[in-house]
């Protein structure tokens, strides 16, 4: 059965390319990259980077002021764009500050932090300075607690750390707690912020390039390393708002008949009711099994089955962008490879399952999705094996790219950058082109865009794709 | 509320040596001795070569989920997953950031990959062929709460049968010093939406601000409860092992409480 769509009332973007979201779109328009050679301190490494100035100065003062280092510090930047913390303090007055959850994604949350300390030990002991605060810069929960504490949210939370997934699967989580009833609206983000760990890390299994990243091109030779947060505000969609996908051969009439959502209370009354349930391990986005077989009438569903809630609010801060019109999360889909902690499965097994059980989530079919956001590192692995589970699923014709010539591969926060990348496309009609990309791998299928344009759009994919194996897809839609 | 229901467990911890074992310890039989651990080999999930790449933190995961399914008449690779820690393996955290203050660097490959906090459940999810969903998280004192949640809202809203499994490793002295994971523990939980034959008991999760958190009688035990954020577990393992109705108490964030109400299946 189809989710109930999220709106995506709010969202702020920190990354190379700068400061808040239009920064990020005017580089998209304009086809500027935020790469850069490496010169982050202390790292000659050959590699290029997307790295955003002035952290260094930028302390976190006054009652936060332990928790600062680089990643939380690169949290407040991204806070403090977008009117953001603004739109989450009138979200808290409607729903109360322990009824909006907080989840996060990162990989290495403050490591950075870290390994400065462990250059700094104590001359006399060896012991690691007093000063240092583990458990508010490294620690991996140390970023969502600032998070929290920052909008002053007391609901559910926790860090979600699935390496280069962390921030695409924080959208599927929200969606789970806000259906349990566990909370009513939530914060979803991701930060990941420049380190040695990561710059060597990589550097070390030979999938840093010498280069400014070039997706999908046959001369591709590896990853840049960004750094990046990312923040949305998520709220059911109120009353008003009527599904796009619900006109299809039914008339529009929300088709749940005799097939309820298990959770139809979610936002309403804060307790879940049970309401029926589906056949076991086929539901959902994590299903095993797409569950519509018969898949008639399609594209119906949406959000009739649950209660209009927040009929009364309109907000202030959706579709400043795009006319009026907003964003909603519509469909995620979530799997695992099986297969290598740092490879992908070479026919993207994995990938095949998150984008299938997306489009099963949003009840969409392939061809009603406009474009692609590819994870599109530009390692020859993962764009080999990304490029046949795309066309796998969605065949040679949907119009993809890889965003990561603007920003680099920004790790545990890829997933919500370019989630809200496809957000402001999806806003403003435009197809962005692979930067970079200048001649497509003749191995690869996937309808790849090496110039941007106009043209409209309802929904779009975004895969991030882990090591570990951990795969996310999620698709967005607009709000008509 | 949120209702799911308990399948199986695993346990290891010092003196808490499997799920079935630990019974007349955790149930006031016998008292509780910290004995050491011994080192478990996941050669009976992994091949010889994924095998030689895990790490203490990793066996320690991989060996209460492996106890949690051995019985089950689940299919383990239908399972999915949620991999509760607060911190993961700070053995590789401590390791990798030794090796940045030497020159020229030279991370580890197999370091950097099991550095990601979703390390163990690659393994397992490689191990079991699983390729359903699986979840890294941490929220670190309560931590293990938070795994509950997470797999009480896979369980009921994506209508999925999951294995959570909470464990913490120590660091290595130096970092251990600020960490504070005293000891090694780990639990796994097998958790399905419906009941079924193998049912132990149901588990009921709600939120609240009125109580107070859990703790237990027997001072030992005790102190482990407090000694990581997977072993505060306990008061609801120790429910579980008495097999009686009865609630644990789970502090969480901001001044709220996990209540864990269970029902032993008849």
């Amino acid at each position: 059965m189809p989710i109930h769509p999220l709106q995506l009332s709010a969202y702020s973007l920190v990354n190379a390319l700068g400061r808040g979201i239009n920064a990020s779109w005017s580089a998209l328009q304009e086809s500027r990259s935020g790469l850069r050679p490496c010169d982050f301190p202390d790292t000659p490494l050959t590699t290029w980077i997307g790295r955003v100035d002035g952290l260094e100065e930028e302390a976190i003062t006054g009652n936060l002021a332990h928790f600062d280092c680089r990643n939380n510090r690169l949290a407040q930047v991204g806070l403090q764009q977008d009117d953001f913390q603004e739109a989450v303090a009138q979200a808290r007055t409607r729903y109360g500050a322990a009824r909006m959850g907080v989840f996060i994604g990162t990989s290495t949350s403050g490591v950075q932090h870290t390994e400065q300390i462990y250059r700094q030990p104590d001359p006399l002991t060896g012991k690691l300075p007093d000063s240092f605060l583990y458990r508010y810069t490294q620690n991996l929960f140390a970023v969502t607690d600032f998070v929290r504490q920052y909008l002053t949210l007391e609901g559910p939370s926790l860090t979600i750390s699935t390496a280069c997934s962390s921030s695409a699967k924080v959208f599927a989580t929200a969606y789970r707690y806000i259906q349990a009833g566990l909370c009513e609206a939530a914060v979803v983000g991701g930060i990941d912020s420049l380190c040695q760990t990561t710059l060597y890390g990589f550097n070390a299994l030979e999938l840093v390039s010498a280069h400014p990243c070039r997706p999908w091109d046959s001369q591709r030779d590896g990853i840049n390393i960004g750094e990046a947060a990312g923040f949305a505000l998520l709220e059911p969609v109120h009353s008003g708002y009527s599904p796009p996908y619900q006109g299809g051969a039914g008339g529009g009439k929300p088709v749940h008949s005799g097939h309820s959502p298990p959770y139809q209370g979610g936002a309403g009354g804060g307790k879940p009711v049970h309401s029926g349930h589906s056949p076991p391990y086929q539901g959902g986005a994590g299903g095993g099994k797409p569950v519509h077989s018969g898949y008639s009438p399609p594209y119906q569903g949406g959000a009739g089955g649950g209660k209009p809630v927040h009929s009364e609010y309109s907000s202030p801060f959706q579709g400043r962008d795009g006319g009026g019109k907003g964003i909603a999360l519509v469909g995620y889909g979530e799997s695992n490879d099986a297969y290598h902690l740092s490879t992908p499965h070479p026919d993207g097994k994995g990938a095949i399952l998150a984008m299938q059980r997306a489009l099963t989530s949003a009840h969409l079919a392939p061809d009603q999705v406009n474009y692609l956001n590819l994870h599109g590192t530009a390692s020859r692995a993962n764009d080999l094996a990304e490029d046949k589970a795309v066309v796998a699923v969605f065949g040679t014709q949907t119009p993809c790219s890889s965003t990561k010539g603007w920003t680099g591969h920004t790790l545990g926060t890829a997933g919500i950058t370019e989630a809200i990348l496809v957000s402001l496309c999806l806003l403003h009609n435009f197809l962005p082109r692979s930067l970079n990309t200048n001649i497509v791998d003749p191995q690869l299928r996937a309808q790849i865009l090496l110039d941007s344009s106009e043209q409209p759009l309802q929904y779009a994919t975004s895969n991030s794709f882990g090591f570990g194996g951990n795969n996310c897809s999620l698709i967005l839609g607009r709000l008509t | 509320m949120i209702r799911m229901y308990l399948t199986a467990l695993g346990l290891s911890a010092p003196g808490l040596l499997g799920w079935t074992a630990s019974h007349p310890i955790l149930t006031g039989q016998q008292p509780y001795q910290p004995t050491a651990l011994p080192t478990f080999s996941p050669r009976g999930i992994l091949s010889a070569n994924e095998c030689r790449r895990t790490t203490a933190s990793i066996k320690l995961a991989l060996q209460v989920a492996q106890e949690a399914v051995a019985n089950t008449p689940l299919p383990v690779s239908q399972l999915s997953s949620v991999f509760a820690s607060s911190d993961a393996d700070l053995e590789i955290i401590d390791k990798i950031c030794r090796t940045l203050t030497v020159p020229d660097r030279p991370v580890s490959p197999t370091d950097f990959h099991n550095s990601v906090h979703n390390a163990t459940a690659g393994y397992w999810t490689i191990g079991t062929t699983s390729d359903k969903l699986s979840t890294s998280l941490s929220a670190r004192e309560v931590t293990f709460a938070a795994g509950m949640l997470e797999a009480a809202t896979l369980v009921t809203v994506e209508n999925l049968p999951v294995l959570l499994v909470a464990s913490d490793y120590p660091a290595p002295s130096l970092l251990n010093e600020v960490c504070g994971i005293q000891v090694p523990f780990a639990t796994a939980l097998l958790l399905t939406p419906e009941p079924t034959a193998a049912s132990r008991a149901s588990l009921t999760l709600q939120l609240t601000t009125q109580q107070e958190e859990t703790r237990l009688p027997q001072p030992d035990l005790e102190k482990l409860r407090l000694s990581s954020p997977a072993a505060r577990s306990l008061p609801l393992l120790q429910v579980l092992a008495k097999n009686i109705a009865g609630q644990s108490i789970l502090a969480y964030l901001s001044e709220q409480q996990l209540v864990i109400a269970v029902e032993p299946s008849v």
